[in-house]
């Protein structure tokens, strides 16, 4: 299984000189094995992807987390879409009161998209999330999470390997004092034991008591999530767009330097790529 | 045990914060969790006993109404919310495992969560007193 990063950014797309190392595009993660191609949300990072897939590609996955603007704003960009020999599958969650379709078409419509949903040309079809499912040699499990609306997390498996991806994640709010036991932890059961965990990354230990609910989490929570799950190494990701590289790293730096974790923590880049494997 | 759902997660972490008495179910009825306010009420702390079956919980606090008799399990606000999917409201008297009884007042509701699925139950309930 290959892991690709097209935008790690958090919130708001934030190029610019500070952010070239880390990247400024929002969430889209690429994941590959063999022919079978997965896209983890369709942030602004989807549109550079959707210039790099093969024409002789026939079919795309698209996963989505939810369905906040940083993770799908970069749907009416991605070209793909408008291939008619090209199947789209995009997954997704529904909300309490309206349909996956209906969501995303709030989005891709007039006023704030000239494209509409059915003037795409690709063989699309939308799939509500079941908690299970196969795609090719991926068996993918999705688990609402803690963050506001109706959000999922992914854990995708393959005989390779185990993938987590939480990129909007919260789970110290539903956990105090944290951490505290598994069972009773966001995400716990998507993320226990994988061998690469993609996870929320987006504030220092002094900004998030100022913004508790907000569906995010602190490094140093990240870290003793990370630790709770066992995970085998965790990739840091959704950074938030104030935070320079150069702020990000001491950050970084300061969290690691309290919770010593036993495991490799490597920072999530765009156009940086890996491979997990057990 | 299975990892609750988030819905059921949150509901657990708001009763924790409350000084209302909570106790919250799953969706076959298990007891998952009661509050601290809870405690004093039934007469035990959680930590204590844990969860429960709903055959244990719904018989070990003795519900009962105004005449002694013994409620059965199915006219219990919380059993009522689970297999109707409608909030439902009562009071009748428990035995807490203090040895003592009190009346009480119950309101239960189911928790329905993304995709219309149950995912438990949860009562708030208080001590009814004399004015």
């Amino acid at each position: 299984m290959n892991v690709a990063f097209w935008g790690t950014r958090g919130s708001l797309a934030s190029p610019g000189p500070d952010t070239v190392r880390y990247g400024g595009n929002t969430s889209c993660v690429e994941v590959r094995s063999g022919e079978h191609l997965l896209i983890l949300d369709a942030g602004t990072g989807i549109r550079r992807l959707g210039q790099a897939i093969s024409p002789t590609q026939r079919r795309i996955d698209l996963l989505l987390t939810h369905l906040h603007m940083d993770h799908i704003q970069g749907l009416g960009f991605f070209a793909p879409l408008r291939r008619p020999d090209l199947e789209v599958h995009i997954w997704g969650p529904a909300s309490a009161t309206m349909t996956l379709a209906k969501r995303l078409s709030r989005y891709l419509s007039p006023p704030l998209f000239p494209v509409r949903v059915r003037d795409l040309e690709c063989a699309l079809e939308l799939h509500e999330l079941p908690t299970l499912c196969e795609i090719g040699p991926f068996r993918i499990r999705a688990r609402h999470i803690c963050h506001p609306g109706a959000t999922v997390g992914y854990r995708i498996e393959t005989d390779d390997g185990v993938l987590t991806y939480l990129p909007d994640h919260e789970p110290a709010l539903g956990a105090r004092p944290f951490p505290r036991e598994p069972t009773w932890t966001s995400g716990y059961d998507l993320a226990e034991g994988a061998d690469v965990l993609i996870h929320d990354a987006q504030y220092t230990r002094d900004e998030y008591p100022q913004r508790v609910g907000w569906g995010h989490s602190s490094l140093d929570d990240m870290l003793s999530f990370a630790r709770l799950a066992a995970v085998r190494r965790l990739v840091p990701f959704h950074y938030d767009p104030g935070r320079s590289d150069d702020a990000l790293d001491a950050a970084l730096a300061d969290a690691m330097g309290r919770a010593s974790p036993t495991f490799p923590v490597t920072p999530s880049r765009e156009g940086e790529s890996f491979v997990v494997e057990r | 045990m299975a990892q609750p759902s988030i819905e059921v997660i949150l509901t657990r972490e708001l009763s924790s914060a409350l000084s209302t008495p909570v106790f919250l179910v799953d969706p076959k009825g298990n007891l998952l969790f009661y509050n601290e306010p809870a405690e004093s009420i039934l007469g035990c702390r959680f930590d204590e006993t844990g969860e429960m079956s709903v055959e244990v919980w719904a018989t070990m606090f003795v519900p009962s109404d105004v005449e002694g008799r013994p409620l059965p399990a199915e006219e219990l606000p919380l059993v009522i919310a689970l297999s109707e999917r409608r909030p439902a409201h009562s009071s009748f008297y428990i035995k807490g495992l203090d040895g003592t009884a009190r009346e009480i007042e119950v309101t239960a509701f189911p928790l329905i969560g993304h995709g219309a699925r149950l995912r438990g139950a949860v009562a708030f309930f208080w001590e009814r007193r004399e004015p």
